[in-house]
C-alpha cells in the first residue's frame, strides 16, 4: 500500500501533543524534532481505539470508584463536559455494571492526568467509543468486590450473593447489606483479574441504552451553580485582559502604557511573548494589563498605545486567497486515492458534470469566552480552565513556566461549549505566565467575545472541484474530486501545505459510493492563519461539496435524488477502508469498523421516509436529502425549507437518521444531534469569517452571526436507526453537522432551482423569483 | 473537588448593589457593566447573545450593557434566585423535564429571558416565543427544546390558575 510518510505520521496521532517537549523552541528545532522515524517505527505494532490514543485507557475501579460508608457512590469522570453530557452517559456505564441505584450516584471530574486516568483528549466523538468498556469494567470489578465483601462477612460462597440496586443479597439465608455498609471492607480487597469479570448481558440493562436517566449536572445548571471556568474564584484574585496581535505573528513594536497605568484598578502592564510560527498550542504573545477587577482591566487595554510589526501574514485577504485555492482546485495535485482510469473515464464519457465549492472559515464562539486561571508559588502552579485537553494543558504550562510537570495542577471546570476550541491550551498559559509575575496570587486571564472571533482557531477555508464522467444510465464512471484547504499540521510544523491522513479521511479518501475510476486529488495550499478543529473538522467542506454534487448528478439525470444515492450506493457491502487509500480510519480498526454501505441506505431511508420524501410541495417549499459517515457513525438528513420572496429562509422540518452502533444514552443522543443540525444550519446559513490585511473582519456576534432560534427548524426529530447486529460503537458529538448543509442547499435546489455552492447562503436568494423566471 | 467558591461580588464599598433581595457595597466605578460585578458570565459584552441576562424590577435586561450605577436602589435577580419567583421555579422545572441544557452556559439567560416573557404573556403563541428569544443565543442549537419548555410551563401556569 503506498503511502506518503507524512500523513501517516500524523494519521496515527491524537490532536494534540504530538510534539511533545518541544513547545516553547523555535520552528527550526521543531522541524529536526518532528519525528517522522519514530511514528513510522510504530506500523507494525500499529494500535487501534483507545489503544492507540496517548496514555491508553485504564480500568482500575479503585482509580475511577468510591463508596462512601453512607452508600453514596462517587464515579470519577476523566473526559471534559462541554454539553454532550458525558459525566452523565460515563456515570451510567459504570452505575450499571455496579448496580448502582442512580438516585446515589454523583460525579468528580479528574484533574488533568493521564497516567492515572488514561486518555483525556475530549475529542473525536471518541468518549463513550474509548470508555464504554473500560468503564463497564470499573463497574462490574467494583460490583465483583463488594460481593467478595458480603460473601466473607456471611462466610458463604461468593457464587450465593448477588448485587441488586445497591445491596448485596445472599438469597439463601435473605440476608442483605447496604453498599455503604461493604465500602469499606470492598475496597480493601485486590481488584479481580479482568477475564475473570462477569459483565451485564444486555437484557440485565439498567441504565444503559434506556430513557429516563437525569443529566448529572442539570439541576446546577438551571440554578446557577453549575462552576464553568468563570465561576472560578479567590479572594484577592487578580484579573487579566491581553492585547493579542491582530495578524498572526504579529508583535509588538513599540508599547505605551502610560494612559493604561492611569486606569483606576489597573496594577500592572507587561508583555507576553508569542512564538515563532507556527505558534503550535502556545500563546500568540501581546500586551496584558493585569488589574484588581475585569472592568478595569478591559478598561486599561483600551487605554494601550500599542504599535504593531504585523509579520509575514499581514497580506492575508479573503478575497484573493479564495481566488488562489479555486485556481490550485482546477490543476492537478498530490493524487491521495487513484482507482481505474479516471483520465479513459473522463474522455470516454457520455457526458460529463463539474462543479466548484467554496466554503469559508469558521469559528468556534462557543458561549463560554477563553477564561483561565493561575496560580503560581516557589516552583509549583495550579490553573483551572474549561478544558478539553487537560494533559497537554499541564504540560504546555510546564514546559512554558520551566517547571517540571509533577510541579503542576490542571483541573478541569465545567466548558461553557467547547466545539474544538478549547482542545488548545493556549489561553491556560497566559494565566499561568502572567500568575508567575504574582507569586502567591490567583490572576484570571479573561477573553472578550471579540478576543474569542479575531483569535480562534479557525475552522479551515476550501475550494472543492469536482468532476464526473456519466455513463448512459446517469450514474457516474469517473469521478475526480479535489480538496484544497490550508491544515492543521501547520499548526506545528512549518511547510505543512497539504491536509494530512487524518483530514482527508474525513469524508474525503473515504468516498464509498460503487464508481469504477476514482481519482481524489490534494493540491497545496499555505496557511496564512491559526487553523484548528472544528466540530466535524474536515467532513464539513467534503460532506458538502460531495452531497450537493450527487444531487447535481441526480438532477442531470432526471433522476430522484433518493434513489439516485442508492443506486451509487451500489449492493449493501462493507469496505476495508484501505482499500480505498484510507489508512487513518478515526483511529479505528479496520476489521472492525468498515464502512457498512447498507448502514448508510438505511440511514438515507430512515430519514426519506420520516420525511415523506417525495410528496408534493407548495411553490418556495422543497425537500433536500444527503447522507454522510463521519467519525465510524451513519447519518443522513432531510431537510425542508420555504425560500421566502425576500429570499430568507424558514426551516419547516428535520428529519435525522442515525446510526452510531449501540446507544448508550439515546436522549442525549438525540439532543447532540439536534444541537448539531442548529448549528450546521448556521454554518451554512450565516457562517463566515474572513480576512482583510491579515486581520478578522468580524467582532462580534452581530458581524459573525450564528443560529439564533429564528433559523433553527420548526420542527426536528431524530430517528435513532437499531444497527444491524454486534457492531462497535460510533461517534455522536460530531457527526451531526456534516449533512446538514448539503441537506438544506439540495432543499433550496428543489424549492428554487438555484443551487448553491458557495457558503454561506446568506443573502444569495434575494430575487430568486426573478431568476427562475 | 476544586477550592473554589462561585463569586457573588466583587471588591470593597462604594455604591450599594440590591442583588437577589441583600444589599452589597462595592468599590467600583458607575460606568461597570453590572456583568462584572455578578457572576462573569460574559457571552458577548454588548447585549447581542443574552447569556447575560438577569431582572431588574421584574423586567429582563443584559447585565454586560447595563452600568452599574444606573440599577442602583433597583431589585437585580440573577438565576441564582429565581427559584424564589413562582413563575421562574415553573420554568426551571420544564428545562429540566425537557432536558433541555446541554453545556449550560446560556441556559441562565434563556431561562431568564424565558421567565420574563410567561410573566407577561403566560400564554405566548410559537411566534411570540422566538420573537421573545431570538436575542438569546445557544451555540449548543437546543432551541426546539427551549421552545418546548416554554410550552410546557406555560400549560402548567396556565393549570394552576385553573
Amino acid at each position: 500500500m503506498s503511502r506518503v510518510p507524512n500523513d501517516f505520521a500524523l494519521s496515527n496521532l491524537s490532536r494534540r501533543g504530538f510534539l511533545k517537549g518541544v513547545g516553547a523552541t523555535s520552528a527550526l528545532v521543531l522541524a529536526a524534532s518532528w519525528g517522522w522515524q519514530d511514528a513510522l517505527a510504530d506500523d507494525t505494532a500499529k494500535k487501534f481505539g483507545a489503544d492507540g490514543m496517548p496514555n491508553g485507557w485504564i480500568d482500575d475501579p479503585k482509580v475511577y470508584v468510591s463508596i462512601a460508608a453512607d452508600g453514596s457512590v462517587t464515579v470519577v469522570c476523566n473526559r471534559s463536559e462541554m454539553g454532550q453530557g458525558v459525566r452523565t452517559s460515563l456515570s451510567m456505564v459504570v452505575a450499571d455494571e455496579l448496580e448502582a441505584d442512580w438516585a446515589q450516584v454523583k460525579v468528580q471530574q479528574a484533574p488533568g492526568d493521564e497516567v492515572r486516568f488514561g486518555n483525556q483528549d475530549t475529542d473525536g466523538s471518541r468518549s463513550m467509543r474509548h470508555w464504554y468498556e473500560p468503564m463497564r469494567r470499573c463497574g462490574a470489578a467494583a460490583r465483583t468486590m463488594l460481593e467478595q465483601a458480603a460473601a466473607a462477612q456471611w462466610k458463604v460462597p461468593v457464587g450465593e450473593c448477588h448485587a441488586q440496586l445497591h445491596k448485596v443479597i445472599h438469597k439463601p439465608s435473605g440476608r442483605e447489606l447496604g453498599y455503604g455498609e461493604l465500602a469499606a471492607a470492598a475496597s480493601a480487597l485486590a481488584v479481580p483479574a479482568r477475564d475473570s469479570l462477569r459483565l451485564k448481558q444486555p437484557a440485565e440493562f439498567r441504565y444503559i441504552g434506556k430513557e429516563g436517566t437525569k443529566a448529572i449536572d442539570g439541576a446546577d445548571i438551571v440554578n446557577g451553580r453549575a462552576v464553568y471556568g468563570a465561576d472560578v474564584h479567590f479572594d484577592g484574585m487578580l484579573y487579566a485582559t491581553i492585547a493579542r496581535p491582530a495578524v498572526y505573528g504579529g508583535k509588538v513594536k513599540s508599547l505605551d502604557d502610560s494612559a493604561a497605568l492611569k486606569v483606576p484598578g489597573v496594577l500592572k502592564v507587561m508583555q507576553i511573548e508569542g512564538r515563532p510560527l507556527p505558534s503550535e498550542f502556545q500563546p500568540l504573545g501581546g500586551v496584558a494589563v493585569v488589574a484588581s477587577n475585569t472592568w478595569a482591566a478591559i478598561k486599561g487595554r483600551e487605554a494601550l498605545k500599542i504599535e504593531w510589526d504585523d509579520g509575514p501574514n499581514a497580506s492575508y485577504d479573503s478575497i484573493a486567497y479564495r481566488k488562489e485555492l479555486e485556481a490550485a482546485s482546477l490543476k492537478a495535485g498530490k493524487v491521495v486515492r487513484n482507482t481505474g482510469d479516471i483520465d479513459k473515464a473522463l474522455s470516454g464519457a457520455a457526458s460529463t458534470l463539474e462543479a466548484s465549492y467554496y466554503l469559508p472559515h469558521l469559528a468556534q464562539a462557543p458561549m463560554e469566552p477563553m477564561v483561565a486561571i493561575a496560580r503560581y508559588k516557589d516552583g509549583v502552579c495550579e490553573a483551572w480552565a474549561p478544558s478539553q485537553a487537560p494533559q497537554v494543558t499541564r504540560e504546555r504550562i510546564a514546559e512554558r513556566l520551566g517547571v517540571p510537570f509533577e510541579k503542576v495542577t490542571f483541573n478541569v471546570t465545567l466548558l461553557g461549549g467547547g466545539f474544538g476550541r478549547k482542545s488548545k491550551p493556549d489561553f491556560v498559559v497566559e494565566a499561568a505566565i502572567l500568575a508567575k509575575e504574582f507569586p502567591g496570587k490567583a490572576v484570571r486571564v479573561q477573553w472578550t467575545r471579540e478576543d474569542d472571533i479575531h483569535n480562534s482557531y479557525f475552522h479551515t477555508v476550501s475550494a472543492e472541484y469536482l468532476k464526473a464522467g456519466i455513463d448512459k444510465n446517469g450514474l457516474p464512471s469517473g469521478w475526480l474530486h479535489r480538496t484544497v484547504a490550508p491544515s492543521i499540521t501547520a499548526l506545528f510544523a512549518p511547510d505543512m501545505n497539504h491536509e494530512a491522513a487524518f483530514e482527508l479521511g474525513m469524508g474525503f479518501t473515504n468516498m464509498a459510493y460503487a464508481i469504477p475510476n476514482v481519482r481524489l486529488e490534494n493540491p497545496e495550499a499555505k496557511v496564512h492563519t491559526r487553523v484548528g478543529w472544528y466540530r466535524s473538522v474536515s467532513n464539513i467542506p467534503h460532506g458538502f461539496a460531495i452531497q450537493s454534487f450527487v444531487d447535481e448528478l441526480a438532477h442531470k439525470a432526471g433522476e430522484d435524488p433518493l434513489k439516485y444515492q442508492i443506486k451509487l450506493l451500489g449492493p449493501d457491502r462493507q469496505i476495508d477502508p484501505r482499500t480505498l487509500s484510507e489508512e487513518w480510519n478515526y483511529g479505528e480498526s479496520p476489521e472492525r469498523y468498515p464502512i457498512d454501505t447498507g448502514r448508510m441506505r438505511t440511514v438515507l431511508e430512515t430519514a426519506a421516509k420520516a420525511a415523506g420524501w417525495g410528496r408534493k410541495l407548495p411553490k418556495g417549499r422543497g425537500l433536500g436529502l444527503a447522507v454522510h459517515y463521519s467519525f465510524v457513525t451513519y447519518v443522513a438528513a432531510v431537510i425542508e425549507v420555504e425560500v421566502k420572496d425576500d429570499g430568507s429562509l424558514i426551516v419547516h422540518k428535520a428529519d435525522i437518521a442515525v446510526d452510531c452502533g449501540p446507544q448508550i444514552n439515546p436522549e442525549r443522543i438525540r439532543s447532540q444531534f439536534e444541537g448539531a443540525c442548529v448549528m450546521g444550519l448556521g454554518n451554512a446559513v450565516l457562517g463566515e469569517i474572513s480576512f482583510k490585511d491579515g486581520k478578522v473582519q468580524q467582532d462580534n456576534f452581530h458581524m459573525y452571526e450564528v443560529a439564533r432560534m429564528s433559523l433553527a427548524p420548526k420542527e426536528v426529530a431524530v430517528h435513532l436507526v437499531t444497527p444491524p447486529g454486534d457492531v462497535p460503537l460510533g461517534g455522536v458529538g460530531e457527526p451531526g453537522v456534516p449533512p446538514i448543509a448539503p441537506a438544506l442547499c439540495n432543499a433550496i435546489f428543489a424549492a428554487t432551482g438555484k443551487r448553491i455552492r458557495n457558503l454561506p447562503v446568506r443573502y444569495q436568494l434575494q430575487g430568486w423569483q426573478k431568476a427562475q423566471a | 473537588m476544586l477550592p473554589i467558591t462561585t463569586k457573588k461580588y466583587a471588591g470593597v464599598p462604594m455604591i450599594t448593589l440590591k442583588l437577589n433581595g441583600q444589599d452589597h457595597s462595592l468599590d467600583v466605578t458607575e460606568d461597570m457593566p453590572l456583568l462584572w460585578a455578578i457572576r462573569d458570565v460574559a457571552g458577548c459584552g454588548m447585549g447581542l447573545c443574552g447569556a447575560c441576562t438577569i431582572h431588574i424590577d421584574g423586567l429582563p435586561a443584559r447585565s454586560c450593557i447595563t452600568p452599574i450605577g444606573s440599577v442602583i436602589g433597583q431589585n437585580v435577580t440573577t438565576i441564582d434566585n429565581l427559584h424564589a419567583d413562582p413563575v421562574g421555579k415553573v420554568v426551571q422545572q420544564a428545562w429540566l423535564d425537557s432536558a433541555v441544557a446541554q453545556c449550560g452556559y446560556c441556559q441562565g439567560g434563556q431561562i431568564m429571558s424565558a421567565t420574563a416573557l410567561l410573566k407577561t404573556n403566560p400564554n405566548p403563541s410559537d411566534e411570540q416565543i422566538e420573537e421573545a428569544m431570538v436575542g438569546n443565543i445557544c451555540r449548543c442549537g437546543t432551541y426546539n427544546r427551549i421552545k418546548t419548555a416554554i410550552r410546557q410551563a406555560s400549560t402548567h401556569l396556565k393549570e394552576v390558575k385553573a
